[in-house]
């Protein structure tokens, strides 16, 4: 894959991103920010190469961090979002669906 | 069909998945959902992740994720809602960790072209600066260390030469990149004090601003790293994230009318030839609070971190309840730059149940704030600072703030007559319709409630 075709993707989902946020409640800027944070471990799907070689060299020692340090970014970051989103209620809701 | 074709059209898939759940997150009946439809982007995201050619063994692989797994899910489950600022911050640098770590570990690939070696080292040096950055932004946070901005003589120029030596290191491994490579371990040293100085001029106030952008850096250094081992979907998701960062942080800095740049390179509380505020504070008794309160037809509560400390968000609530219950109108204030991170004081009034309708935002209240009867101040101090208004000489002039001093009687629940977190005298606390109820504010309303009993 060359350079260009990536720069490309990286400048369309920049503008993408910056589309999608534009108009957020207040009420939701920490699950966002929690909810984009979990996002930004995806750098785990590019961990595993590294940490997958058969001997237990200096870049598996590397990639394994790595790959442990992306885990608990996903996991902590989405459980910890719905978690949160799970407490935000509507009046309706609250009164069990009443009113 | 081979298998890495696969693997880049389940990328196209999750790319997909982590659009719509984010557009998803921005409204709160589909926020939940919004939420898991990332979550399963990420599921298939790692699922194709794992199907990389260069895997030979999958021991250490699995032994990371069950580690990360088991860590992540504790930390989230038990972390408690007023700890929520530490906890995203300790998130945001394990993820800086990870890039800073896949870009390190590109460099045992064997020979790599300058333009790869370049990404790693912006890999190296985002994700290295979002680590420890974050750590001192969590320090600050849970009070580990001073939270106050801490400014040294000499430190702009200290700044600068480490700015000149990172460059001078990036350069040179750029130009010869190997792992034994002295520059290497220089840049990795230098990113990590970088993301310190870069925090610790910071003051505690300022920390809504520094953790949204940290968390635009996380999603930045995962691109970096996308770039250095030729992936797409990190650097679609990673951009998608540095994108909301920035807007998040630039919606943080209008909220305190001040540029990134102040923000960043200014600490808190630098200038002070603000007026000294003198005056007579009028102290109320919880039972004197009462009585007003309970003639009261419109209350509005004005949350702050006061009351994150103090735990108080669910006794405010239950105050609520019964002046509402007594036919009264209740509404919760909230400043957008309230608390320590963007919604902090949201999150908190959801946890104890207050429905999201009785929140309103600050440019909603403030044209009807004079018919409010009592607004009721918990813990906040710099977002209702009238000399924001009035005093230019103020170091937080210009500040939109609510405008509580408007309203017919204003209440103030504080520890005591110390100044706010930057420093600067409260003319609010001398108002002619400003009563102090001074005190713990969880104990202070508790009294209330039990005079309503």
């Amino acid at each position: 894959m060359d350079i260009v075709f990536l720069t490309f993707i990286l400048v369309l989902s920049i503008f993408l991103g910056f589309e999608l946020i534009s108009k957020v409640p207040a009420t939701l800027h920490t699950p966002l920010m929690s909810g984009a944070n979990a996002i930004s471990g995806i750098t785990l799907a590019g961990a595993f190469a590294a940490a997958g070689a058969e001997s237990l060299g200096t870049a598996t020692i590397l990639g394994t961090a790595a790959v442990t340090f992306a885990t608990i970014n996903v996991v902590g970051g989405y459980l910890v979002t719905d978690r949160m989103l799970a407490m935000f209620r509507s009046k309706r809701e609250a009164n069990g669906g009443q009113s | 069909m081979n298998i890495d074709l696969i693997a880049n059209l389940a990328y196209v898939i999750s790319a997909i998945l982590f659009v719509f759940g984010l557009k998803m997150l921005g409204s709160p009946a589909t926020a939940r959902r919004g939420n898991l439809l990332s979550s399963v982007g990420m599921l298939i995201a790692v699922v194709a992740g794992l199907t990389d050619g260069g895997i030979i063994s999958f021991q250490w692989i699995a032994i990371g994720m069950v580690t990360g797994a088991i860590i992540g899910a504790l930390a989230a489950r038990l972390v408690a809602m007023t700890s929520m600022p530490e906890m995203v911050a300790l998130f945001n640098g394990s993820g800086g960790a990870a890039s800073l770590l896949v870009g390190w570990s590109t460099l045992y690939d064997g020979q790599i072209a300058t333009f790869t070696a370049v990404t790693v080292l912006l890999a190296i040096l985002i994700g290295g600066v979002t680590l420890t950055g974050s750590l001192i932004a969590w320090g600050k946070l849970s009070e580990t260390i001073n939270s106050a901005a801490l400014v040294f003589s000499g430190q702009r120029i200290f700044n600068s030469l480490l700015l000149a030596a990172l460059i001078g290191s990036g350069v040179m491994l750029s130009l010869d990149p190997a792992v034994d490579s002295v520059w290497l371990y220089a840049v990795i040293g230098l990113s990590l004090l970088l993301g310190v100085m870069a925090v610790i001029p910071i003051g505690g106030a300022d920390m809504p601003v520094v953790i949204s952008l940290l968390n635009s850096y996380s999603g930045l250094a995962a691109c970096a790293a996308g770039f250095a081992i030729n992936n797409n979907i990190l650097i679609v998701a990673g951009s998608l994230v540095g994108a909301s960062g920035i807007i998040l942080t630039n919606i943080m800095c209008k909220a305190m009318n001040r540029s990134l740049t102040n923000v960043l390179f200014s600490g808190f509380g630098a200038v002070k030839q603000a007026a000294a505020v003198e005056g007579e504070v009028k102290p109320i008794t919880a039972e004197d609070a009462y009585y007003v309160l309970e003639a009261a037809t419109n209350v509005c509560f004005v949350p702050g971190y006061g009351m994150a400390v103090a735990q108080a968000q669910h006794v405010v609530k239950e105050l609520g309840e019964l002046l509402e219950g007594n036919g009264c109108e209740v509404s919760f204030a909230i400043h957008p730059v309230a608390g320590r991170m963007p919604g902090h004081m949201n999150v908190l009034l959801a946890e104890a149940d207050v429905p999201y309708e009785q929140l309103v935002e600050m440019d909603d209240i403030n044209p009807r704030i004079e018919n409010v009867d009592v607004a009721i101040v918990i813990g906040a101090n710099d977002v209702v600072n009238p000399a924001a208004r009035e005093d230019e000489g103020s170091p937080i002039y210009g500040m939109p703030i609510i405008n509580v001093d408007k309203a017919r009687t204003v209440f103030v629940l504080k520890r005591s007559m110390a100044s706010g977190f930057s420093g600067v005298d409260n003319p609010l606390f001398f108002g002619e319709n400003t009563r102090m109820l001074f005190g713990d504010a969880k104990e202070s309303i508790s009294a209330v409630i039990s005079e309503f009993g």
